[in-house]
């Protein structure tokens, strides 16, 4: 059994992706909770999904980060629920304060949306465990704005304590800086917590989950999740 | 009263429109011109008259909202 529920806020556009991708990967439907609610369910994962909340209004995820939602969101988070936020999702999360940096706008100025490399630098947190360290999965990208920034001693310490779960990369894993689509520092794509519990990523895991839509390689996000949640009661 | 607020990108936060705005700027013939950087302004009316305690209302909303502190910092001037 998971119990997923997928906060939707004002200008999501993933939310429905996202909750068909748990639903068809893990086989258990997520709860769409609406970001005026002031209390999240009881749930094993709590996803912030992708899209322009707000119409990335002040900054991308400023608003939504101050919804009612997300107290109870931080809340839960501190207390151990696992939270992955996606793209927008990624965004809020850094702006409620959950993980570390911000999100820029991308060097080029562009709107980037195609598939990219990633390379896996962490398999032993919650949502990337069916991963295996160092292997290139694809995975795509759509935002204008992704290009992580943080201070170089808050770099440092993410990549000492093993808390960069993705970093752009080439086909053959070399974290180059041509392969790094919009910017990020240190090539990084998604990062997790101390507790390795909250993950936010740039990448749609959610938009590579059957061989219908391209590829698989964003499936074993949803897998770890079930895993992890599995492995949690068992 | 009224809370007038700049907020602008930290030195070191790169700043793409900022260059693309001075590519802009130079392609209109315009010499002279060095490194631009841009920010927002927002102005806020305010209830409260007594400048102590307006100010600690802008340093809050500053603080919490209107800048993050991670890469922008904020400046204002109430009157």
């Amino acid at each position: 059994m998971l119990r997923a529920s997928v906060i939707v806020f004002p200008g999501s556009n993933c939310d429905r992706d996202v909750q068909t991708a748990i639903e068809r990967v893990t086989g258990f439907a997520p709860k769409m909770v609406w970001h005026g609610d002031a209390s999240v369910p009881s749930s094993d994962v709590i996803v912030l999904p992708g899209g322009f909340s707000y119409g990335d209004y002040l900054r991308c995820g400023a608003m939504a980060a101050h919804s009612p939602i997300m107290k109870d969101v931080v809340t839960k988070a501190k207390a151990g629920t696992p939270v992955i936020g996606i793209c927008n999702g990624f965004q809020i999360l850094c702006e409620s304060g959950l993980l570390p940096g911000a999100l820029l706008r991308n060097a080029s100025l562009h709107f980037i949306c195609r598939d990219v490399f990633l390379k896996v630098e962490n398999d032993q947190t919650f949502f990337t465990k069916c991963y295996r360290e160092g292997e290139v999965v694809k995975v795509p990208i759509a935002h204008g704005e992704g290009n992580y920034f943080a201070d170089s001693e808050t770099l440092d310490r993410l990549e000492g304590e093993g808390r960069i779960a993705f970093r752009y990369s080439n086909e053959a894993g070399e974290t180059t800086a041509e392969s790094c689509p919009n910017g990020a520092q240190r090539n990084i794509a998604g990062i997790v917590n101390e507790t390795g519990r909250v993950l936010g990523m740039m990448p749609h895991p959610e938009r590579l989950y059957e061989k219908a839509l391209g590829g698989t390689d964003g499936r074993r996000v949803f897998e770890s999740m079930l895993l992890s949640t599995l492995e949690a009661v068992a | 009263m009224k809370a007038h607020i700049k907020i602008t990108l930290k030195n070191g936060v790169l700043d793409p429109q900022g260059k693309a705005i001075e590519g802009a700027i130079k392609g209109l013939g315009i010499t002279g011109v060095g490194d631009v950087r841009q920010g927002k302004y927002i102005e806020v009316d305010l209830s409260e008259s007594d400048p102590a305690k307006a100010k600690a209302i802008v340093e809050q909303m500053c603080k919490d909202l209107l800048a993050n502190t991670v890469i922008e910092n904020y400046s204002y001037e109430i009157g």
